[in-house]
């Protein structure tokens, strides 16, 4: 009985947890993350050392077999993961929080000034090609490391959020208990910590899951140019070693496409995430 | 109607403005100092000195305060002068970019334009049948999730490789020579086709997600139940639902155009396909500057105008926005 209670007083834990899609998605990412944690302590060699003869394809040895020069791609890329996912982390956490903040002010004292100042960034920034904006950045910069290239990939994946958040907080500011509070003369940081940023929440979490995939996947396409950091392997830096020597022509698919391969894994899984909570948080779209 | 247009062309400037400052900023502080870096590259080429009194006293003019130094790369930008490349000397910015600019269009804008119809309609017919619903939605996911370049490597190796119908680089073969005969042509077309495609699909993931989530939201809306109610096929609701669903990919097609574009250097690398961000990518590691700035300013005035466009479209097929704004001005 007490276990009933507890589901109907979380109701949308009880859907989360039955989710088809919530379930396949926590499963897949949580499997890839382990690879990231665990992977390194399943490889004796280092990313960068010689682990055997090259040009070898997936075997019991090596898992997704070797480079052309005898580097193992297991190991390359549960590295590279590392590197990934903490780029993504970093950087959809900083886009996020500055998409929230900006979207937020923005759409708290919207048609003032503020607004008007805020949404004209938002809008500029959300024109220019972040691509060529990071690979300009990238160029001039000759030491890169993973918070440098966080922050810059975060300069430009936080715009979308920003209108987003605020088109969603017009929305809520035009609810009848928000005027209830103001009307009772509530403190600004009350109605907004109480009465807008409750009711955000699961947007803002799904927010997020956006972000993080959407920092990766640029991140990953700075590696691949060669602008990614510095040191360090990464998944797109292992792709582009494989384009670099020609592996696709050598009939290397191991080499470029499992890498690529687990990346896309992980971003559909956190898609399945994102769907299957939407489900979860808006009732109309379970019917189907 | 004129208060839209007037708003939009006023970020678009500020855009443009901000673009070409960074433009002028980044190599004159960032680390390392470029310029010095190019200048003494420039001495080692034949007639450097001639392209340092023409070029650098009138763009760079290091001689000069900064803000004048400002005033002059504007000067220079405004007569089309981008400076001379360095990995391609003698030949100006500009050339370069003119022949290069063609590869891009021709790609993206087929790319773009199929994959939304395509991509909607698709959204469209899978968001009211649930068996291909079921079968379609995961396929859209995993095209939406593929990073550009890994999908171009992956449709390489596919076609290109393992069934060789494709050339898997360049944007004709070395032995052929350029001009309006068949044999050209279809040449052409065979390394046209794979860039092509694999920015059609990866983007073609997107919009059909897109629209099967509007057209499931339109079809629980009130106007929809009272369509219903008046008896109305359900086929007559879906389009009205597929119309009013149109609205926001139109907006969001002008928020990814910048992606998009990030897409098409990244698969113009996997190709070697000679457009601008191939081009840039080669500047970069030949640290041509001007080439790179050139490149970088190109493919913001391409956006810009690729916005403005589907702005002037949202215009003409949201009476709203028509209407609600040409009173005001």
């Amino acid at each position: 009985m007490a276990a009933k209670g507890f589901w109907k007083r979380h109701e949308n834990l009880y859907f989360a947890v039955t989710n088809k899609k919530v379930i396949f998605g926590v499963v897949v990412f949580l499997a890839i993350v382990a690879l990231a944690i665990f992977g390194p302590l399943f490889t004796p060699y280092g990313y960068e050392e010689f682990a055997g003869p090259g040009y070898r394809p997936p075997s019991k040895e090596h898992w997704f077999g070797t480079t052309i020069m005898g580097r193992d791609v297991f190991t390359q890329v549960v590295y590279g993961l590392r590197s990934t996912l903490l780029v993504g982390f970093l950087a959809g956490t900083i886009a996020s929080a500055v998409g929230l903040v900006v979207g937020f002010v923005s759409g708290f004292f919207s048609g003032r000034a503020p607004d008007e100042g805020l949404m004209m960034l938002t809008n500029m920034f959300m024109v220019l090609p972040s691509l060529a904006l990071l690979i300009i950045l990238s160029a001039y910069l000759p030491y890169r490391g993973i918070v440098t290239q966080s922050l810059i990939v975060a300069a430009t994946a936080w715009p979308w959020t920003a209108r987003a958040v605020r088109s969603q907080t017009l929305s809520l500011k035009s609810q009848e208990f928000v005027n209830l509070s103001r009307i009772s003369a509530a403190p600004v940081f009350r109605i907004i910590r109480e009465d807008i940023a409750a009711n955000m929440f699961s947007y803002v979490f799904m927010v997020y899951i956006l972000q993080f995939n959407g920092t990766i996947l640029s991140s990953v396409g700075l590696e691949f140019l060669g602008l990614g950091p510095t040191r360090g392997i990464s998944l797109g830096l292992v792709m582009q070693n494989a384009v670099n020597w020609n592996a696709l022509h050598l009939g290397m698919w191991w080499w470029t496409i499992i890498p690529g391969l687990i990346l896309t894994l992980l971003i559909v899984s956190l898609y399945f995430i994102n769907t299957g909570l939407d489900e979860v948080f808006n009732p109309r779209l379970r019917e189907l | 109607m004129g208060r839209y247009l007037t708003r939009k062309i006023v970020i678009y400037l500020i855009t443009f403005f901000f673009a070409v400052t960074l433009n002028w900023a980044v190599p004159r502080f960032a680390p390392g100092d470029p310029i010095s870096m190019l200048l003494s590259r420039f001495s080692f080429l034949e007639g450097g000195r001639e392209i340092l009194e023409s070029f650098f006293v009138k763009t760079f003019g290091l001689d000069q305060p900064l803000l004048q130094q400002y005033f002059g790369f504007w000067r220079s930008l405004f007569a089309g002068d981008l400076g001379i490349s360095i990995s391609q000397y003698p030949k100006p910015v500009m050339n370069i970019i003119r022949e290069a600019i063609i590869y891009d269009i021709i790609i993206l804008v087929p790319a773009i334009i199929l994959s939304w119809i395509i991509g909607n309609k698709l959204g469209a017919s899978s968001g009211v049948n649930k068996k291909a619903d079921n079968f379609l939605m995961p396929v859209f996911y995993f095209l939406t999730s593929s990073p550009y370049f890994w999908f171009a490597l992956l449709v390489s190796y596919l076609l290109g490789i393992v069934l060789g119908i494709f050339p898997t680089s360049h944007a004709y073969s070395a032995t052929m020579r350029p001009g309006w005969n068949w044999a050209f042509i279809l040449d052409f077309f065979m390394h046209w086709f794979m860039p092509f495609l694999s920015l059609f699909l990866v983007q073609l993931g997107g919009w059909a997600i897109g629209m099967r989530n509007m057209i499931i939201y339109e079809t629980n809306t009130n106007y929809a139940k009272y369509m219903e109610s008046l008896g109305a096929s359900e086929r007559l609701i879906r389009r009205y639902g597929f119309r009013n669903g149109l609205l926001p990919q139109v907006t969001g097609l002008a928020i990814s155009l910048g992606t998009i574009v990030s897409g098409a250097v990244l698969t113009q690398m996997v190709f070697s396909y000679p457009g601008l961000g191939y081009l840039m990518v080669q500047a970069i590691k030949q640290n041509d500057y001007f080439l790179i700035q050139g490149c970088f300013l190109f493919l913001i005035i391409m956006v810009l105008v690729a916005n403005f466009t589907v702005d002037i479209i949202y215009m003409i097929i949201d009476p709203r926005v028509r209407h609600s704004y040409a009173g005001e001005v």
